[in-house]
């Protein structure tokens, strides 16, 4: 008997994103299902940064549904919400396909600026803080700790103090992993997290991914490297031009013809040949 | 102009160029007479300056033709500054509490019109400086927080400590109302349009006669008062000079508000220092940093930006107070873009976010000028060629390295090579 | 209704001036991003070197005046000219590629600079000069209100219409047009293509500085008094008419000038004269607010 499938945790209805006269998403709709690793590839152009930035709230869809259902029943539609609120609120955190670090101050306070919410409550309105009353001190300890906890998975504990613009490439991206998931998310979207990684890079890449997704957190990502993707995903959604054109397993996606026609963009004549043989 | 051109050519050319500049301008003086405008000719400064400039250009062209070609350590100078730098503010602070005791009354006075810049600086580096918003019309607060003042004491009769925090939180209020709608804009939007309301402020200081007097200003606007005591010529009861048996002199006046503006300007910049160590001073450099970050990790951009427009307001609103007492006229004419660019020209020499590099920028910039008071005109001739020259040498400012607000280990600073500068 | 039509003309001649300064604002700001904020004392430059041209061609004894006036055009103008390029070169080149305030408190500086340079070798008086155009066509008559269309009127629309005719060939028909559009788009990959950018972004100053500089000549002749002071404000008003009409915008510089102009001149009209400025600056702040692309501009969409 298969168990049952994990809870939907965001419902992509018909999303459609329109600039101008140009249709970047077309009717697209998928889930993402809770405690799971989601992969959205295609070829460049097919609208997968859109989607994201629609998703995360940069971008307002032109017509569209997406539902975040919480583990504790508390639903929030993210077409509706503004930027900070998805983020705050919602607890959907994201990377940037070019990172977007505050290379000007350190790594730790990188991550502690993630932690701005908990952190502004604790001193009253700022005010409070200033004078150097109420429970600033200790949240800003507690803040520290998990600043720390997540400088030693992602093993740039020895440069804390460095300022993330000195850090290499591979370092910055891991760094803005973490300081995304400082904001405690319920789900990470990664945009591209493996560009620019050499191989030894993509398969720390994917331990840390895996570490996140089994500590609880959900994550949506945009990739081309198909080692990662093939490797971590439990689940694969195509697009191209805007549209869906595949959605399953790696297995299921990896056969697929039309998935194969996208990228290598075969003739139609060859979908054909290739459906009757499968069939 | 390639490069490759031997110094004299240079030289030369620079020359030709600076005939051409010159030779009109300076050269044909135009002399309002009876008949209208006649010229009077002037070749002897024309030639003048057409040698200085070859002189000038061919100096610089073998200066650079024979300097080493080894780039100096990025930030090298900066960072034993720095480590110089820890002496050096407390050194400061201990000259601003003694200056008193160590120069005349009119120096001292100086001191005041410094220690006011200073405060200005103070409070325009939090926008500025910490949340990278350029704001070229802060002389709005300044005005805003002089006129309440000066209204407020004359309409209640409450005296200078009392209607202080109200003048910086009217002129607080007002920063968030100009604020809401141009918050948006980016970079040199939003700077065109602080300008725009600076200049919108005083025209209708200007113009709004029954309210403030227009060119006229507002005079006897009541001075401060030590718990009380009055500073005036006489030594009767009430008076400073009498509740301490001194001989009165106005110099006692001058020595108390100096005090007043060291206070006040070193409560903006503790209070500065403090917020940079709390979440809001770190999340307005994030903002400085990259805006669309922020967003993404749940921070509110707008209220972000208002607050910190709102506080830089209260600190101007509350030097402009102070200004008005010290004074005891205001007129719109004291108001003018100038002030703005002033203290902004004061951040932005300093080096963005550095509380020292603010109070040697107003130093060099509001102390210098006073050494050139004999040149008169020329005087703002010579500044804004010192605000050209000093943002070509130095664009990132005198300390052009940013401290972190909190470490694991050893706090090293960061150069300002990796630091944003913002976009509004 | 005649009073109306007098204030239209008044406007749209006023409008032109502004058209033509901020011209030099859009192309400026279009090629490298910065706002020139000095562009405004060089049609004080202008101005000034028109009446030095003027009075020097007259104690000269040419007093024919579309000779005076063709020859003080060309002198203005290249002598502005000059002063553009050399302003660029001098506290602007080196801070390209810097932070973005350094090259506003350089322009702030250089502004300063050329409105005390002005003061200090010409004399704070204002400077006068009698018309030399005068009269003009009278339109019609309604209850003792006369409308004049003037010479001098005319005289500035047809030298505006040529100008920026002959600048509009220069943009879309040359080399060095296109040049100045690719630079527009994309500075970095021009470079790479091999423009000479920095000859091109020297000579969009050079330009600028030449426009502005009639706008100075066609001012001294309508008012008949400048000062050293005239470029800050009719710098700011240039440069909210070529925000309003979408800066990075030539045909909306102009756009914008007019209807600066005609709001200028209507405020003053039938409200009052000396919250004027206040007009133009609140349309620049609502402007700015509401519309920050401007009536024909591009909208810029940010990558994220």
């Amino acid at each position: 008997m298969n168990p049952p499938a994990p809870a939907p945790l965001l419902e992509v209805v018909d999303l459609t994103m329109r600039f101008g006269g140009l249709k970047a998403i077309d009717q697209l709709s998928f889930v993402a299902r809770r405690g799971e690793i989601t992969a959205v590839i295609g070829p460049n152009g097919a609208g997968k940064t859109t989607a994201f930035n629609c998703i995360t709230g940069f971008y307002r869809p032109s017509s569209g549904a997406l539902r975040l259902t919480h583990a504790d029943g508390r639903i929030f539609q993210l077409e509706r919400l503004p930027g900070h609120r998805i983020a705050r609120r919602a607890g959907v955190a994201r990377t940037f396909q070019n990172i977007r670090l505050f290379a000007g101050m350190t790594v730790l306070e990188n991550l502690l600026v993630a932690q701005h919410a908990p952190l502004m409550a604790a001193t009253g309105f700022g005010v409070l803080g200033v004078l150097g009353l109420g429970g600033y001190a200790a949240a800003e300890r507690r803040a520290i700790a998990k600043a720390r906890a997540w400088l030693e998975r992602i093993d740039l504990m020895a440069r804390a103090d460095a300022p993330a613009g000195a850090l290499p490439y591979g370092a910055q991206r891991r760094l803005e992993i973490a300081r995304a998931m400082c904001t405690d998310p319920v789900l990470l979207c990664l945009d591209e997290p493996a560009a620019g990684l050499n191989p030894r890079e993509s398969e720390e890449l994917n331990t840390l991914l895996l570490r996140i997704r089994d500590d609880g957190c959900s994550l949506l990502l945009i990739e081309h490297d198909m080692g990662v993707v093939m490797r971590i995903s439990d689940h694969i959604i195509v697009l191209d031009h805007g549209r869906k054109i595949s959605d399953g397993t790696p297995a299921e996606v990896r056969a697929d013809p039309h998935v194969i026609a996208a990228y290598l963009g075969e003739g139609d004549e060859g979908i054909e040949q290739e459906t009757e043989s499968v069939a | 102009m390639t490069r490759a051109k031997a110094p004299l050519v240079d030289a030369f050319l620079s020359a030709l160029i600076a005939l051409g500049l010159f030779a009109p301008m300076v050269g044909l003086v135009t002399m309002v007479g009876p008949h209208g405008i006649t010229l009077t000719a002037r070749p002897r400064a024309v030639l003048a300056l057409v040698a200085a400039v070859f002189v000038g250009r061919l100096a610089l062209r073998l200066w650079q033709a024979q300097r080493r070609l080894v780039p100096a350590a990025p930030g090298r100078f900066a960072i034993t500054f720095l480590a110089a730098a820890r002496y050096i503010g407390p050194v400061l602070l201990a000259v601003a509490l003694v200056l008193p005791a160590l120069v005349g009354r009119a120096r001292l006075d100086l001191g005041v019109l410094v220690l006011t810049y200073v405060m200005l600086g103070w409070g325009l580096n939090i926008v500025v400086g910490l949340a990278g918003l350029l704001d070229l019309g802060y002389v709005a607060f300044y005005a805003v927080g002089a006129y309440s003042y000066a209204l407020i004491a004359e309409a209640s009769g409450l005296g200078f400590w009392s209607c202080l925090p109200v003048a910086g939180l009217l002129a607080a209020l007002w920063g968030v109302t100009l604020g809401f709608p141009v918050l948006r804009l980016r970079g040199d939007y939003l700077a065109i349009v602080t300008l725009a309301f600076g200049e919108i402020i005083r025209i209708v200081l200007l113009n709004w006669v029954s309210l403030t007097n227009g060119p006229n200003g507002i005079s006897g606007i009541p001075r401060p008062t030590l718990f009380g005591l009055r500073f005036t010529a006489g030594d009767g009861p009430g008076t400073f000079a009498g509740f301490f048996h001194l001989a009165p002199s106005p110099t006692q006046r001058v020595v108390f508000l100096y005090y007043v503006i060291l206070g006040l300007a070193l409560l903006t910049n503790w209070v500065t220092i403090r917020l940079r160590r709390q979440p809001l001073g770190r999340v307005w450099e994030a903002l400085r940093e990259d805006e669309i970050a922020c967003r993404s990790l749940g921070i509110n951009v707008t209220t972000t930006k208002l607050t910190a427009f709102a506080v830089g307001a209260f600190f101007g609103g509350i030097a402009g107070a102070f200004f008005a007492t010290r004074q005891g006229f205001i007129s719109p004419e004291s108001f003018t873009f100038m002030e703005s660019a002033t203290v902004l020209a004061i951040v932005v020499l300093g080096g963005m976010g550095s509380q020292l590099g603010v109070v040697l920028a107003a130093v060099v910039m509001i102390g210098g000028p006073e050494l050139f008071r004999p040149l008169a005109d020329d005087r703002m001739l010579i500044f804004g060629l010192a605000l050209v020259v000093m943002m070509v040498l130095r664009p990132r400012g005198l300390i052009s390295v940013r401290t972190p607000s909190i470490a694991l280990g050893k706090a090293t600073v960061i150069s300002a090579d990796f630091v944003t500068e913002g976009h509004g | 209704m005649a009073y109306a039509l007098q204030q239209l003309i008044n406007g749209i001649t006023l409008g032109l001036i502004y058209g033509l300064i901020a011209v030099g604002y859009t192309m400026v700001y279009g090629i490298i991003g910065m706002i020139n904020f000095a562009h405004g004392d060089v049609f004080m430059i202008g101005a000034f070197l028109s009446l030095i041209a003027l009075s020097g061609l007259a104690s000269f004894g040419i007093t024919a005046v579309p000779l005076a006036l063709a020859l003080t055009l060309v002198f203005a103008a290249a002598i502005a000219a000059l002063y553009g390029w050399t302003i660029e070169r001098v506290a602007y080149r080196p801070l390209r590629g810097s932070f973005r305030l350094a090259p506003l408190i350089s322009a702030i500086g250089m502004s300063i600079t050329l409105q005390n340079f002005v003061q200090v070798s010409q004399g704070a008086r204002v400077k006068p000069l009698a018309p030399l155009i005068p009269g003009g066509l009278e339109l019609f008559r309604e209850a003792g209100f006369t409308v004049l269309l003037s010479w001098m009127q005319i005289a500035i629309t047809l030298t505006t219409m040529i100008c920026l005719a002959i600048f509009t060939w220069l943009v879309t028909r040359t080399p060095l047009g296109r040049a100045m559009r690719a630079c527009e788009q994309d500075l970095r990959m021009s470079a790479l293509l091999g423009i000479d950018t920095d000859r091109t972004i020297g000579l969009t100053f050079v330009i600028g500085a030449a426009l502005a500089a009639v706008a100075g000549l066609l001012f001294l002749l309508y008012y008949g008094a400048i000062d050293f002071y005239i470029g800050f404000v009719a710098g700011v008003k240039a440069f909210t008419a070529a925000v309003l009409g979408g800066i990075g915008s030539l045909p909306g510089a102009v756009l914008g000038g007019l209807l600066i102009g005609l709001i200028e001149t209507f405020w003053s009209a039938y409200f009052s004269v000396q919250y004027k400025d206040v007009a133009a600056f609140s349309i620049l702040a609502i402007t700015l607010i509401f519309l920050p692309t401007g009536l024909l501009g591009r909208v810029d969409v940010e990558k994220v």
